[in-house]
């Protein structure tokens, strides 16, 4: 497939980490922040073929597994009812609340529907008119666009059986907070294509700025990933501390306007809380009051409640880059794909599915 | 889960409203997609799409950069 397949030619990547290795004269530790790029260095063992000194380091960039656990909580309950219609992304099937998940509730005769595009919980809407259609509205910038058109239609075609559960996250105000940790390590930046694709690459200068750290908005495909490392690298080994663009094919300094305008419209920044790491002061986006008929939250009474379990999962650690996946004891035993602790081993874009999958290390 | 995948532009259908649709190729599995984030969008062009939305159209010659990126760098630091 074009725009694909050319970006995983292997002698090509092999050119990367041979200039890789000719710029690199001490240990560098860069963080890639999405999930989708974690996936692809560990399927493809990049951080095998670049040099011993560069550390890899997995972010946060994973909104199935930092969509706090409470709101799996409410997912459950909302599905759980007989009138319901609940719709979601199927990733977030089978992610744990503090005792069930939705496949759970779907097994058990729950009419839990997964659908690949929020447009689609819009239809079955007016397909069940005498039924509550759900939609948990979870992702990052990148799907913010596409929750906010569902929003929006739902209101201007005045439909009245249809709600969104919404667990929307923002991206750089994360990434303030894992610089802000007394204990980082993170050197420079990976940001994520696709979020960019969207909100564009300004809002990470100031950070630049502030952190001194070189900030390289990276693709998804292999030669994506090593390009960014090296281009990461190069302002290191420079000092300098600049946010540069890999992925121009798809990011625009600017963002998409027309998908900012209709997020804008609907959504407001709200404080949300990431699950294994807490609050992060203006990290979500919230409805706002002109769409508020359609917030699940206050359409089914839902409280917010604490509900933290005991349990060996270090998947905030995982999530901040503190820790690895295999640092874990319960990863590969206790906790698996089939059996999942934390919502990092169930998204496949989580860390510890990633090393599950593709990392031979021993249990 | 931000999973996008790049696709060719094979018909748009226009009916003015924000709802802007048309036909993706993917290989050989052809979508329909919400394209009201491309609005400039043509015939030919690939897009990036994501949960049934275009949100960004690829650039070709962006795309070729990263071929000659190190080659540029090392005119660069020959001159
Ligand atoms: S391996 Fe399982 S228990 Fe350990 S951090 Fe990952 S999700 Fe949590």
């Amino acid at each position: 497939m074009k725009f694909v397949d050319e970006y995983r030619s292997g002698e090509s990547v092999g050119e990367y980490c041979r200039a890789l290795a000719e710029i690199t004269t001490q240990p560098w530790t860069i963080m890639e922040i999405c999930g989708g790029q974690t996936h692809s260095i560990v399927k493809h063992g990049i951080q095998e073929m670049i040099p011993p000194e560069l550390t890899l380091l997995h972010g946060p960039g994973c909104p199935v597994c930092v969509t706090p656990m409470e709101l799996i909580d409410h997912a459950v309950h909302i599905a759980s009812l007989s009138n319901v219609i609940f719709c979601s992304f199927g990733d977030m099937l089978r992610v744990p609340g503090s005792e069930k998940d939705l496949f759970s509730v779907k097994a058990k005769g729950g009419d839990v529907r997964i659908v690949l595009s929020p447009m689609e919980a819009l239809e079955i809407a007016k397909e069940f008119p005498e039924k509550e259609v759900v939609f948990f509205a979870i992702g990052f910038e990148t799907t913010a666009p596409a929750n906010a058109m569902a929003i929006h239609q739902a209101r201007q075609e005045n439909l009245k059986n249809i709600s969104f559960l919404v667990s929307q996250v923002i991206v750089p105000p994360a990434m303030r907070t894992i610089l802000e940790f007394p204990d980082n390590r993170v050197q420079g930046f990976l940001a994520a294509g696709h979020v960019c694709t969207i909100m564009g690459t300004q809002e990470y200068e100031p950070l630049a700025r502030e952190f001194q750290i070189p900030i390289v908005v990276t693709g998804f495909e292999p030669l994506d990933i090593v390009q960014g490392i090296y281009m990461c690298v190069r302002q290191l080994e420079a000092g300098c501390a600049q946010v540069e663009n890999q992925y121009s094919r798809a990011v625009k300094k600017e963002g998409n306007l027309a998908a900012q305008k209709l997020i804008e419209e609907v959504f407001q920044i709200v404080p949300q809380k990431w699950r294994g790491v807490g609050e992060i002061a203006q990290s979500g986006l919230g409805l706002k009051n002109s769409y508020s008929a359609f917030d699940a939250s206050t359409r089914f009474l839902l409280e917010s409640r604490r509900c933290e379990i005991d349990s060996p999962c270090i998947s905030g650690e995982v999530l901040m880059g503190i820790k690895k996946p295999d640092e874990c004891t319960a990863f590969g035993t206790s906790c698996t794909p089939d059996s999942p602790f934390g919502a990092t081993m169930v998204s496949s874009e989580g860390a510890c599915s990633a090393y599950f999958r593709y990392k031979r290390v021993a249990p | 889960m931000c999973l996008a995948v790049p696709g060719k532009i094979i018909s748009i259908h226009d009916d003015g409203s924000l709802m802007k649709m048309g036909q993706v190729r993917f290989g050989g599995i052809v979508k329909e997609v919400n394209l009201a984030y491309v609005p400039s969008v043509q015939v030919g062009e690939y897009v990036i799409v994501h949960v049934g939305f275009a949100i960004s159209i690829l650039n070709e010659e962006e795309a070729q950069k990263v071929f000659s990126y190190l080659q540029e760098i090392a005119d660069e630091g020959g001159q």
